[in-house]
């Protein structure tokens, strides 16, 4: 759902906030992995935005907050801490093509959800995040570096990782073959 | 494989990332370059899949009701201007009341430097050994003394009558302008008079009696000349004097 950069004056944090609940319950779900987690990370956030909505600049994108506010509440919290936050930044690989054969036409012809689901549940947080944030959200790359709280060029560098990894897994499952597909 | 435009630009163009201009010579590019179309294509599979894989979970109708339990209404904007108008006026009235005590102060602290200073002047002229440069009790040779001096003129009272006796006069300043300064004598005490041109500096300074470092003082403006009367002898007696002088001016 779009939310507007700019909230209205009257504005009040309910209509800014509650119509992203699905998708922030979604996002939580995958970060924790864990439904009764998520839930008390859900909450735990709305909390939190409402105590600091007043600080909250208009003008600046509500969404990014929101879930900005989420992943800083999952990150301290026991899952989140067990969690290893993998600083990829020195691997200066040239963005490009992730090898070949291309696995996202083996994917549309022999993968199913579940097998796409099951490589994004085993992938890192951090590259989980950023590619449900890109391709379920549809975050720009600049929403993308105020939720993740990193600067534009790692929103690239990391974007190309998360998907070479996961094309890596995708890969892996396809040749073996056993996954149930 | 896709060659090497595609390979630095594909993904930015496929999230809708690159400039208009970019977006059309990527677009130019695909139509002519198989490699990185088959790659282009892929890849938007590729988003597409995880697109689809990624909606997964959906929150219960328990924990939506107690999320919207917990959140109140109240518009945000309300919020912000009822602050705006308890702390605006207040911050307002802070900084004027600071700002008008600031001037205020250096007002004083001004007037205090004018009155302490006329006060030296007059204490250094009556120790010094020559207190006055034109020794007359004559008004008629004391006045026509300061012409080509100061760049002003002015009238002395006749003193026929009075207790007051004229002992002459010199130029001297304050605040770098030249002025008159006249030596009265009432009884065994020297009185000063300071005659400047009044230039709006010293706008501050109040006018009537005056006290300074123990010495009463009288201060007024008449015909763009500041007069001051500077002794050790009573108010009455500075007063006495003034009225003289501005009855002559």
């Amino acid at each position: 759902m779009e939310v507007p950069d700019q909230p209205l004056p009257a504005a009040t944090f309910e209509d800014l906030a509650l119509p992203l609940f699905d998708q922030l319950y979604n996002f939580a779900r995958w970060l924790t992995q864990d439904t009764a987690e998520a839930e008390d990370l859900v909450q735990e956030t709305y909390a939190k935005a409402l105590r600091g909505f007043s600080s909250f600049q208009v003008g600046t994108n509500f969404r990014a907050w929101m879930y900005r506010i989420l992943r800083n509440s999952f990150l301290n919290s026991r899952s989140g801490l067990k969690t290893t936050v993998v600083f990829d930044e020195e691997d200066h690989e040239t963005v490009g093509s992730a090898g070949s054969p291309n696995p996202e036409s083996l994917m549309i012809e022999q993968a199913n959800r579940e097998i796409v689901q099951q490589a994004l549940a085993d992938l890192p947080v951090h590259y989980r995040e950023i590619l449900l944030l890109c391709e379920v959200e549809e975050m720009s790359y600049e929403e993308l570096a105020q939720a993740l709280a990193i600067p534009l060029g790692t929103v690239m560098s990391r974007l190309f990782r998360a998907r070479k990894a996961l094309r890596s897994l995708l890969q892996q499952r396809l040749a073996g073959g056993g996954h149930g597909m | 494989m896709v060659c090497e435009i595609g390979r630095e630009k594909l993904d930015a163009f496929l999230d809708g990332e690159l400039t208009p201009a970019e977006a059309a010579a990527m677009s130019v590019h695909l139509r002519a370059c198989s490699a990185c179309a088959l790659d282009a294509l892929a890849r938007v599979q590729g988003k597409r899949a995880v697109a689809a894989a990624g909606k997964r979970y959906e929150p219960g109708t328990q924990l939506r009701a107690r999320v919207a339990k917990n959140l109140t209404t109240k518009p945000r904007s309300q919020t912000s201007w009822f602050w705006k108008i308890v702390f605006v006026p207040a911050i307002l009235l802070v900084i004027i009341s600071l700002a008008f005590n600031l001037y205020v102060s250096r007002a004083t602290a001004r007037r205090q430097t004018i009155l302490g200073e006329l006060a030296d002047l007059h204490v250094a002229a009556l120790a010094s050994a020559t207190p006055v440069d034109v020794l007359s009790a004559d008004r008629h040779t004391v006045k026509p003394w300061f012409q080509g001096r100061i760049p002003f003129t002015f009238n002395l009272p006749e003193l026929q009558g009075s207790e007051f006796t004229l002992l002459g006069g010199r130029v001297t300043y304050l605040a770098q302008t030249p002025g008159a300064h006249l030596l009265y004598q009432l009884r065994k005490h020297e009185i000063s008079v300071f005659i400047f041109q009044d230039r709006g500096a010293e706008a501050a300074l109040p006018s009537g009696p005056l006290n300074a470092a123990s010495f009463n003082m009288d201060s007024w403006v008449k015909n763009g000349l500041r007069y001051f009367v500077v002794g050790d002898v009573s108010a009455a007696d500075i007063q006495a004097l003034s009225t003289l002088l501005r009855d002559a001016s």
